[in-house]
């Protein structure tokens, strides 16, 4: 049974509710409120994990975020959670959580015999010690490495947690309810400003929950609770509590990460894990406090050495001891607040003071309650491995550099106090610029870039009473200039007892003949003599120093560890802080969860899905769909137990012999008005566009300025001044973009307007050599003959009531015609042609036979045109023309785009009609020439010519207008395939194109 | 993440515009000769000041309408927004 250390009465814990919990497989008690530290404690576990280096046994350092030990993995909601802080972590019945970086378990460490060799490891021993020899890296280091350091592990499953972001405006963000957080909402509050109040732990009020004062007639912790309840009633104000702010970006944005659910056994459903908030602000209030510093003293990292004010925590909000015989080690009066509630619940410990003298009204309490005090006192070493148990003390003389009478006395638990330093990683973050302050030792916020405001503590302000009053102020004032209005709000009594000044010393010499480990940095195990060594060899860049040792750069930023290692850095290079500076603070504060950051943007949500009108008729007749873009797209229908190539086969066949329909609702359509439309579009495309007649199509080229294709797809002249414009799938924003660009900026004397009109129309292309004749069922009384409606023509017409529009183009090669309806009307459209074309054998077919029609053809696409082809490589530079100017037609002429050998588009057929050629294979002229081969080109795209029945590709290749007839080889070193091929016209189906006019 | 005052709608976020790079370039006229170097010019060299710097942004997923932008390359700060139309 271990032993309890839970006190009979006091804390904020609900003792009607005992939970039950698990912590490295053994069963334990707690109260509701408590954290899983303050329920380990309360049980007398200090042993929670091992160190990253030296695998030292480490306990509980701190209470809080700082808490640089307490690193556990969380099994809740059958999900792993790695790097979670014990001391964040809120107690629920049945939580399990264990330690981490111990292999095998936490009491026997194997890498704990890195402490015994630690000679071996000293600073930047990464980037020494294994250097060499280089073979034993892979098979020797790496895997010992891997295995024995680093914390959590994380889960290799996909993570079934719930995330969630939101975006949030508000007057003025407050980041920490402290005094200072309470006060400056209270009065923006009351001035009518929309104020978020964000705090990060489960309770409201910061110290106030800890320090005995009285505002008012109340005491701190009433006070707070006063302010909280009145806050939350107020429609202006959101109050958060579990979520920290971790970033301050530009323009006051700043993300927040809110703990939904991590506090419960589990996460309910539709309800997220964590929130992320993005949350722009006006103002912000950092109100983010201060932490406390650790003194440094041989084996300073033993379980049991914690900070004073987390012994005061334990003590007043959870009701627990953290030792029954307390060192309380010290350098100015926060230690004697923490003896006093020590001594208050009936456990007497001793002060050792590093002061000569000190007076104030604290240390007068101390000493009516006969607390033992000795001033000019040190810790010089704590004893003990896995939990400490005496401690070697010694009188400091007043120059602080010799220790005499050294002895032992027995302790199960030293609070340390080196004063305080403010929080000021979101003030640097903004682009504060920091100032030291000598009075407190410790850097604080200074010129502000954006518009932030730092308030008590963690502005270097550790009296109540100027706290509370500046806060109300600024809150005010703050408020006032965005609201314009003021309720004053007066400031109450506050009593406090006064605290005398602090001592700068901080780091106890070592005993003469002693080597004892003093850490500064207790999650990344550097100690002094690392600091010391990277000085020695010639590191002074504070930035240097830390990536070099590693100081501060562990998973709690060195929060408890930075300043002290400033400290030292000025005192061997006998410089002053200021002049060292501190390294950059970048968000996040604290860690933030993968997920939290993904949010809902995973699997099918991390893009959006556009669907046409007539997908579910596709997925009601075994379509199997293909991404086109954001697009979903039926690749092809299958039939019975038809495999992609058969089925593919099978539809482009019937379009070449029968009739096929294809879904082509994603193609970008642009609606083009204006008196000058014809001009603008005479400009956009490289062909002439200026005698285009109302009623027809025409297909057109678009290129970028630098030379290069941009875009392809044909244009419909519906009336005097308004066209139709069609892009492909995925290009389709870009050139909206592209024609806002020229009319708003280049030409904005062009009286024409652009629209995208994507959504508005569901297209079907019927395509084959029947199509005519369904078309002509579908609209009766139109002449659709080869007169009527010839190719490239365009009309509208009436499709069983529904208002429809006619272009005979063609992608696939065949006769074809496309009907666009409004979406609403898109699948009765889709149905009403296969109804009809269901005595021509008609068939709805896939992308993969769209392409099979279109490579055999050779009309080119995405694939062709990749952002790297001119139109010349395309065989698309009949359609440029030479008369008129346009778009990019400047860099034709650049020496690379017009040499006689220019690359250009070929068809290639494998020599033995049977082997597929693998798309992105290269051609070369002997396959087995010295590597690296020079290749002639690359197969952009492939297909089993239906024609023919043998498969044929497209390439690209170097002079390809002289490359027909040659025996080439085409290699793929992906497949590991070399397929000898014959390069011939890339029309390799109707050259004349006879079909598209029949 | 920028909040950008669009001269048409007011502040938004970042995440609603597309950016469209330096905002002083002029394209050549049309149908008038320009040598190989003052088009490679206009097509490829842009300066990549370290301060402020007028540039383009489209407010894609609001007024769709190109806007000029003085921005400080290094603080990020925003000066002054202008229409597409307006001369800065
Ligand atoms: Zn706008």
């Amino acid at each position: 049974m271990p032993e309890n250390f839970r006190l009979d009465k006091g804390g904020l814990i609900n003792r009607n509710k005992k939970i039950s919990f698990t912590f490295n497989g053994k069963k334990y008690f707690g109260y509701e409120g408590d954290t899983l530290a303050s329920a380990l404690l309360a049980n007398g576990v200090h042993l929670v994990g091992r160190s990253f280096k030296y695998h030292r046994p480490r306990g509980f350092f701190g209470a809080g975020v700082d808490e640089p030990y307490a690193i556990v993995q969380m099994n809740r909601n059958n999900e792993v959670d790695p790097n979670v802080r014990a001391t964040e972590q809120e107690l629920f019945e049945g939580l399990e959580a264990k330690s981490v970086n111990c292999w095998p378990n936490v009491d026997f460490d194997i890498g704990a015999i890195n402490n015994f060799l630690n000679k071996f490891f000293p600073a930047g021993f990464y980037y020494k010690t294994f250097m060499w020899p280089k073979s034993f890296w892979y098979k020797i280091y790496e895997p010992i490495i891997r295995k024995a350091a680093g914390f959590g592990a994380a889960s290799i499953k996909h993570d079934k947690e719930r995330y969630e972001h939101k975006y949030e405006y508000c007057d003025l963000l407050i980041a920490g309810s402290g005094p200072s957080g309470l006060a400056s909402a209270y009065a923006a509050a009351q001035n009518g400003a929309r104020v978020i109040l964000a705090e990060d732990k489960s309770r409201f009020g910061g110290s106030l929950l800890t320090s005995d004062v009285t505002i008012g007639n109340q005491s701190g912790q009433e006070w707070a609770e006063k302010i909280i309840s009145e806050l939350k009633s107020m429609p202006n104000v959101v109050v958060k509590n579990r979520s920290q702010v971790f970033g301050y970006y530009d323009h006051n944005m700043l993300v927040m990460s809110e703990r939904v659910s991590d506090h419960l056994p589990k996460t309910d459903k539709y309800i997220p894990k964590q929130r992320l908030w993005y949350i722009r602000a006006k103002e912000v209030v950092i109100s983010s406090g201060s932490i406390e510093r650790p003194l440094v003293f041989g084996n300073n990292d033993a379980p049991g050495v914690m900070l004073s004010s987390a012994a005061k925590e334990y003590l007043k909000i959870y009701g627990v001891l953290v030792g029954k015989k307390p060192i309380i080690f010290t350098n100015n009066d926060s230690g004697y607040e923490t003896a006093i509630e020590f001594k208050k619940n009936g456990i007497d410990p001793i002060i050792l003071d590093t002061r000569k003298k000190a007076s104030s009204e604290i240390i007068k309490e101390a000493k009516e309650l006969n607390i033992n005090i000795k001033f000019s006192y040190v810790v010089v070493a704590a004893k003990g491995y896995k939990k400490v148990n005496s401690a070697d003390i010694a009188r400091i003389s007043d120059d602080k550099k010799n220790l005499s009478n050294i002895e032992n006395i027995k302790c199960d638990c030293i609070c340390v106090s080196g004063f305080w330093t403010p929080s000021i990683h979101l003030a640097s973050q903004s682009g504060n610029k920091t100032k030291f302050n000598e009075e407190i030792d410790a850097f604080i916020p200074s010129q502000s870039k954006q518009k932030e405001t730092t308030l008590g503590a963690a502005n270097g302000v550790f009296t109540l009473e100027e706290t509370l009053k500046t806060s109300f102020e600024k809150g005010s004032e703050l408020s006032k200039q965005i609201t314009n209005k003021e309720n004053k709000v007066s400031v109450p009594t506050i009593v406090e007892k006064k605290s005398s000044s602090h001592d700068k010393f901080w780091c106890v010499p070592l005993p003469e003949g002693k080597n004892y480990k003093r850490f500064l940095d207790f999650q990344n195990d550097v100690a002094v003599s690392d600091i010391q060594l990277a000085l020695r060899e010639g590191y002074r860049s504070i930035e240097h120093v830390k990536r070099y040792t590693t100081l501060g750069m562990a998973t709690d930023q060195g929060k408890t560890s930075n300043l002290n290692g400033l400290q030292l850095v000025s005192d061997v290079e006998n410089k002053v802080v200021p002049q060292v500076g501190h390294t950059t603070f970048r968000p996040p504060y604290t860690p933030v969860s993968i997920g939290a950051i993904v949010g809902r943007e995973v699997g099918k949500h991390s893009k959006p899905t556009r669907k046409s009108p007539m997908h579910y008729w596709h997925e009601k007749n075994n379509a199997v769909f293909v991404d086109a873009g954001v697009w979903l797209r039926p690749r092809y229908y299958k039939q019975g137990n038809e495999n992609l190539f058969e089925a593919s086969k099978r539809e482009a066949k019937n379009v070449r012999q029968n009739v096929g329909v294809c879904d082509v609702t994603t193609l970008g359509k642009i609606d083009i008005k204006g008196p000058d439309a014809a001009e603008f579009l005479n400009r956009v495309y490289t062909n002439a566009w200026l005698k285009l007649p109302i009623g027809k199509a025409r297909y057109g080229v678009m290129l970028r300025e630098d030379g290069i294709v941009m875009d392809d797809g044909t244009t419909t002249r519906i009336s005097e001044s308004h066209y139709h414009m069609t892009t492909t799938t995925a290009q389709a924003a870009n050139v909206l973009s592209h024609l806002e660009y020229y009319l708003q900026l280049v030409w904005p004397e062009l009286n024409v307007n652009v629209v995208s009109s994507t959504e508005q129309w569901a297209g079907a292309a019927i395509a084959g050599p029947k199509s005519r004749e369904v078309l002509q069922k579908l609209f009766p009384d139109l002449d659709v003959s080869n007169e009527g409606l010839p190719f490239m023509g365009y009309m509208e017409g009436n499709l069983f009531g529904v208002h429809a529009k006619i272009f005979r183009i063609s992608f696939s090669g065949e006769l074809a015609y496309e009907v666009n309806v409004e979406s609403d009307n898109g699948n009765y459209m889709w149905e009403k042609i296969l109804e009809i074309g269901k005595e021509f054998n008609i068939q709805p077919y896939g992308t993969e036979a769209l392409s099979t029609l279109r490579i055999e053809m050779g009309h080119v696409a995405g694939s062709e045109l990749d952002g790297r082809t001119i139109p010349y490589d395309n065989s698309l530079e009949g359609l440029v023309s030479k008369k008129k100017d346009f778009i990019g037609k400047r860099s034709l002429r650049k020496s690379a785009y017009v040499e006689v050998d220019r690359q250009k588009i070929v068809g290639v057929v494998p020599l033995d009609k049977k082997t597929s050629i693998p798309e992105g294979s290269y051609i070369v002229k002997d396959a087995k020439a010295k590597l690296p081969n020079p290749k002639l080109g690359h197969v952009s795209a492939s297909c089993w010519s239906v024609e023919y029945d043998n498969p044929f590709s497209l390439a690209i290749i170097k002079d390809g207008k002289n490359m027909i007839g040659q025996k080439l080889f085409a290699m793929s070193p992906l497949k590991n395939k070399t397929i000898p091929v014959e390069i011939v016209s890339s029309h390799y189906v109707d050259p004349k194109g006879e079909r598209v006019r029949s | 993440m920028l909040y950008i005052l669009c001269p048409h709608c007011g502040l938004r976020p970042q995440t609603e515009f597309s950016y469209g790079g330096d905002a002083t370039v002029k394209r050549p006229e049309l149908n008038k000769e320009i040598s190989d170097q003052d088009w490679d010019n206009f097509v490829y060299l842009r300066k990549s000041p370290r301060g402020k710097h007028l540039e383009l942004w489209q407010h894609i997923s609001g007024c769709r309408q190109w806007i000029k932008v003085e921005r400080d390359t290094l603080t990020h700060e925003i000066f002054t927004t202008y229409k597409a139309s307006e001369n800065t």
